[in-house]
């Protein structure tokens, strides 16, 4: 029988190296992939508890819901991230530290 | 020791590994496709949580738009996104990252040990829905629950995500167009 806490321990581990990734990295599109990283350690929480939903699957849906979230902010942020380097030619958001005028 | 807690530990093998070379890898390409593993190992989560449905989605959406998306951005962001990544010496472990690492590990301490002290087996509500013999059972067909109540119970924010997701894909779509004159 796979417990709840096993679930709960991998999605803590998934969490951490996403903040480590936000944390060290130099490049806009590493920084996403740790956002991504975290995102999908809280959807497999989500999943994890709602194996003790049958009737409402309140965990099953809002993980497909938290899904389609995080599909919105990577098409968002990867349309900031070309237009921060058409203006910087770079997509390290320690250099980026101009303002409009 | 069954086959489904080997498959598990396999599998949350594949995806934690996976996911430290994300981290640790300097070759931004490399890391992209082993992130590819990652979610897929993911999905192998999700199955074995008995949330079938939720594993499809996953493949679908993350692996085949959101990865998809990633080397697009990636591949349009040019030769100079490289020329940094090489720039960048050092081992996994060096003195500028080590207060990152400090943090993330005390995190993960802390997390753990939340997860421990809860207890989150013998929580009432799941003690519960255990006595009663109500979670899910790998033989459940639960696609058809899910659509009934995506429609009825849920749909206020099923609503609400449907037009979020619409503003983000005018969003995205006036941020990416070319520009004419000033900004």
């Amino acid at each position: 029988m796979i417990t709840l806490t096993d679930f709960l321990i991998v999605s803590a581990a998934l969490f951490c190296i996403g903040l480590y990734m936000i944390i060290t990295k130099h490049n806009a599109i590493q920084i996403l992939i740790g956002i991504e990283l975290m995102l999908n350690a809280a959807i497999l929480n989500l999943v994890a508890f709602g194996k003790f939903d049958k009737i409402a699957n309140g965990g099953q849906v809002f993980a497909l819901f938290a899904i389609v979230l995080a599909a919105a902010t990577t098409a968002v942020a990867l349309a900031i991230i070309l237009n921060v380097y058409k203006k910087y030619r770079t997509i390290d958001p320690g250099k980026i530290d101009g303002l409009k005028d | 020791m069954n086959i489904a807690q080997v498959i598990f530990y396999v599998m949350a093998f594949v995806v934690i590994a996976s996911a430290l070379f994300v981290a640790s890898s300097k070759n931004l390409v490399r890391s992209i496709f082993m992130f590819f593993i990652t979610l897929f190992g993911l999905a192998g989560l999700y199955v074995l949580a008995l949330a079938d449905f939720v594993a499809v989605t996953q493949i679908v959406i993350y692996v085949g738009g959101v990865l998809v998306l990633i080397l697009f951005a990636f591949m349009l962001s040019g030769k100079e996104t490289l020329g940094i990544l090489q720039q960048q010496k050092g081992k996994f472990i060096s003195v500028s990252k080590l207060p990152a690492l400090l943090l993330a590990a005390l995190f993960f301490v802390v997390m753990v040990n939340v997860v421990l002290k809860t207890d989150v087996n013998n929580l009432p509500w799941i003690k519960q829905v255990t006595a009663a013999n109500a979670a899910i059972k790998p033989n459940d067909l639960m696609i058809d629950n899910i659509g009934i109540n995506l429609m009825t119970r849920y749909l206020l924010p099923f609503e609400a995500i449907s037009i979020l997701l619409m503003m983000a894909l005018v969003g995205a779509a006036h941020l990416a167009r070319k520009e004419r004159g000033a900004i």
